[in-house]
């Protein structure tokens, strides 16, 4: 299949040695329609636990498409077909329970959308859904979440203050709190930095650097800099298809495709 | 004629009709608060009707409004509720939900009077309810579902799409996510729309004549018991409201003071119509206010 | 075997939640919808037993002019002319809306063109008002200011038609102001300003463009604003005389539909001929409302294209 200037068949895909390295999530030939049309195809990747993959690629060429089919939030606008593996079960099937999954493979968006609650109550809302209901230990996972999100030095003191006056970045920030004090496995991150400026998305590729040690992260970014300064893994997709995935450092220095090179380099298009 | 003096015209007469249209209300609501007020006192909203004699007032039937409007509340509010929440996040885009959206626009748009000979027709006569509040509460619900639903709809589809994403991603179920997280958000607009369709239902008379009635029957302010025939909370009692009154005591003609009773009725539920408006909108930006201040 | 994995295969409390909000609100929106159908079954089985227990006939419902259910012409069928009072409902409704519709425009163009944003939010507060005010209110004034203004300006009691328009023109003129202005703004800023960089005068802009892009927008908003009159009931039986004669005159006291049907349903017995009859205009009534909906569809489906 040739569509542009690139063969999108000519692909690079890394597996992993599932002796040494563990897979946190895995899919099969996922394939996305939106109606009738044929979003993302053939998805056959791995991810490894404790690692953060990043995926890159020019707009509308499916990266957020995959990303959000992972903890299933195209069920309503799109049918997804294959599997995507997850502890030995397929989450893709309709059977499994989509609320336990969600807890389990948590996600942050681009643009920050905490409710319209105070900050205490954007970390503790859920919880309290999932019947934890000791103050105390409410307050630790607060503190806990909200240090993981390196927020806790700015908001300590206004807990109570509602989260809408917080800055875009320390709101990114929250929302990456709210999903962390969920304990989840996996955390998906669809451009979390898209509407943040500079100063902001360091300290959120900061926080990154900290959450690996814990979570897993996939994470969709059309910021070349920010996929070389913080993943370890790299997939590059083009027009619904993904080229390449290695290394982060093989995938920048010394791409087997073409089109990635291109990419990479800026001479793309 | 040329142009420029042919455009000037045509602005001066936009401009005059607009003119004309503010003293129409103007006239309207001088001439309804003037010749009405002076008529208000506390022993015409407190005392009962007179049917042929003068000096009545109008007290049962201003409780009797007021009871019937928080009846129909409560039994639409919750209806149009669900069904709100159904068209703005469970409707399916098909064909079946095409044809709920048109019913409840063919309901919206039936005369009123329609929709109270509906209300006689099932709960007074084949229901044997008799006139009563709650017929004529039933029947209310029916000519304000509509409105109510669309109101809750469009309130619900105010709140970006990302909200529910934001809940729906913490494992949350569809339900308490739009329960818990997107209707408080949306609770400015709803309460809005519902102050605004309680001034449309504290107006209404047609689908009341033939379900709460044309009587005001003597009730005992003193007797709570909403079992008991005499008391203002029974169901099952007819109630005669304001507008309904209004509307009687000039169609019959045999009350004495007729003229003098309805300037002063219409002046009480002008007023009450504008109270409703004004809350509304300060109710509406209050609310706003709160949920998006940064204190 | 991994909690986790158990739990993710298994319903949870969130799985009966959603069980619970499915069922809630596929109730309410199915009870509404019943509603409807009730109401369509009912009011059409009551309003056809009319023709088909008591033998009326349909022609002679739609074109007679002799309204007495009670008693049956020479031809031994029921008494069911009710042409005069399809006659006053449209007359009423067509009068109004010919009245309303340039203020409305005018109203609207108004709003949208030539005023600063206090004085449009000034004009939105008037019309919304015009909204509130109930409409025994209308009716009251009417009796008491329209009806001798007609009686003494124009001649006869002051009942009839032309009063009944008088008050329906301020009952249906703001939701066709409102409706308008709702269309005028939809019209996109750069058609004006490409009239206007043209050299055009504001009134040739606002004629020749705006109107004209407007044009679907306005229609919906005066048959909105037809229905609305149509089917207003008591504002109208309490200036139009309610006497159910062919209307001589627009000054000759008259009858609608809803007139008639809020003066007599009361004063019939259930079952009865005079009272099916009654039910045989509000079967009209509601295929009318039924009209004016397809009419806006058909309208906007149009304007569209």
């Amino acid at each position: 299949m040739k569509a542009g200037k690139y063969d999108l068949n000519d692909t690079s895909i890394m597996n992993f040695d599932k002796q040494k390295q563990e897979i946190a999530l895995s899919t099969h030939d996922l394939q996305v329609y939106y109606g009738n049309k044929h979003a993302f195809y053939d998805g056959n990747l791995q991810f490894e636990r404790y690692k953060i993959t990043a995926l890159i690629g020019a707009s509308g060429s499916g990266k957020s498409t995959f990303l959000r089919s992972l903890n299933r939030m195209n069920d309503d606008v799109a049918t997804v077909t294959g599997e995507i593996m997850y502890r030995g079960i397929d989450i893709n099937s309709k059977k499994i329970n989509l609320y336990e999954m969600r807890k389990q493979i948590g996600m942050v968006f681009q643009r920050p959308n905490p409710f319209s609650k105070s900050i205490k109550e954007n970390i503790t809302f859920a919880l309290k859904e999932n019947g934890i209901k000791d103050k105390q230990k409410l307050d630790e996972i607060v503190e806990k979440s909200l240090r993981g999100a390196a927020l806790w030095d700015e908001v300590k003191d206004d807990l109570n203050k509602s989260a809408l006056a917080l800055s875009g970045g320390q709101q990114q920030r929250l929302c990456i709190a709210r999903a962390i004090a969920m304990g989840p496995d996996i955390l998906l991150m669809d451009e979390p930095c898209s509407a943040l400026d500079p100063i902001s998305t360091l300290k959120v590729e900061e926080t990154m650097h900290e959450l690996k040690k814990k979570y897993t992260i996939i994470i969709v970014t059309h910021n070349m800099q920010q996929a070389s300064r913080v993943s370890d893994y790299t997939a590059f997709f083009h027009m619904g298809h993904v080229i390449e995935y290695g290394k982060t450092k093989d995938i920048f220095t010394n791409p087997k495709i073409q089109a990635t090179e291109d990419y990479v380099s800026g001479n793309f298009g | 004629m040329n142009t420029k003096k042919v455009n000037k015209l045509a602005l001066a007469v936009i401009k005059l009709i607009a003119a004309v249209v503010v003293v129409i209300l103007a006239f309207l609501l001088g001439k309804i608060l003037l010749s009405g007020l002076p008529h208000v006192s506390w022993h015409f909203l407190t005392t009962p009707s007179r049917s042929f004699t003068a000096g009545g007032g109008i007290g049962i039937q201003l409780f009797n409004s007021f009871y019937l409007l928080i009846l129909t509340l409560l039994i639409s509010f919750p209806l149009s509720l669900g069904a709100g929440i159904y068209l703005a996040e469970y409707a399916p885009k098909n064909r079946v939900t095409e044809g709920v959206r048109m019913a409840i626009e063919v309901l919206s748009s039936l005369p009123s009077v329609v929709v109270g000979l509906f209300g006689f027709l099932l709960f007074v006569v084949q229901f044997k309810m008799g006139f009563s509040i709650i017929s004529g509460a039933i029947a209310l619900t029916f000519f304000n579902l509509p409105l109510l639903t669309r109101n809750v709809e469009d309130s619900l589809n105010n709140v970006p799409k990302l909200q529910r994403e934001a809940g729906l991603a913490l494992g949350l179920s569809k339900w308490h996510t739009v329960t818990k997280i997107i209707l408080p958000e949306a609770l400015p607009g709803i309460l809005t729309g519902i102050v605004l369709c309680a001034g449309r239902v504290f107006g209404e008379a047609a689908a009341l004549i033939y379900t709460a009635g044309q009587s005001a029957t003597n009730i005992d302010f003193s007797n709570w018991n909403p079992f008991d025939e005499s008391s203002p909370l029974n169901l099952f009692r007819p109630a005669e409201t304001l507008a309904v009154h209004i509307w009687k005591i000039n169609s019959e003609g045999i009350m004495p003071d007729a003229e003098q009773i309805s300037a002063g009725a219409s002046a009480v539920l002008i007023v009450a119509v504008l109270i409703f408006n004004l809350s509304a909108r300060y109710l509406g930006n209050r609310l706003y206010k709160r949920l998006t201040a940064s204190k | 075997m991994d909690p986790i994995r158990e739990k993710i295969l298994k319903p949870s409390k969130e799985t009966r939640q959603d069980i619970l909000g499915k069922t809630l609100s596929y109730a309410s929106i199915f009870l509404i919808v019943a509603v409807v159908l009730a109401i369509f079954l009912f009011v059409a089985s009551k309003g056809i037993a009319t023709f088909t227990e008591n033998k009326a006939s349909l022609v002679e419902f739609l074109t007679g002019t002799e309204w007495n259910p009670g008693a049956n012409g020479p031809n031994g069928k029921p008494l069911v002319g009710a042409l005069p009072m399809i006659l006053g409902s449209f007359g009423v409704t067509f009068l109004a809306a010919l009245f309303a519709t340039p203020f409305a425009i005018g109203t609207a163009l108004y709003m949208t063109e030539l005023s600063s944003k206090r004085s449009q939010k000034f004009m939105q507060s008037v019309i919304e008002l015009l909204v509130g005010i109930p409409s025994v209110v209308y009716g009251f004034i009417g009796l008491t200011v329209v009806v001798p203004f007609v009686r003494d300006h124009f001649g006869g009691s002051g009942y009839g038609i032309l009063s009944g328009s008088f008050v329906l023109f301020v009952m249906v003129l703001p939701t066709i102001t409102s409706m308008t202005v709702d269309s005028l703004r939809a019209v996109p800023k750069y058609y004006k300003s490409a009239s206007l960089a043209l050299g055009a005068t504001e009134w040739q802009t606002i004629y020749r463009v705006l109107l004209r892009a407007a044009m679907p927008g306005i229609m919906t908003a005066i048959v909105f604003g037809m229905a609305r009159a149509f089917g207003e009931a008591l504002a109208v039986q309490m200036v139009i005389g309610n006497a159910t004669l062919l209307p001589e005159s627009l000054l000759s006291p008259a009858s609608t539909l809803t007139s008639v049907l809020t003066m007599g349903i009361g004063n019939t017995v259930m079952g009865t001929v005079s009272n099916n009859a009654l039910w045989s205009l509000a079967l009209i009534l509601l295929l009318m409302s039924l009209v004016f909906n397809l009419a806006v569809r058909f309208i906007s489906r149009k304007g569209k294209m």
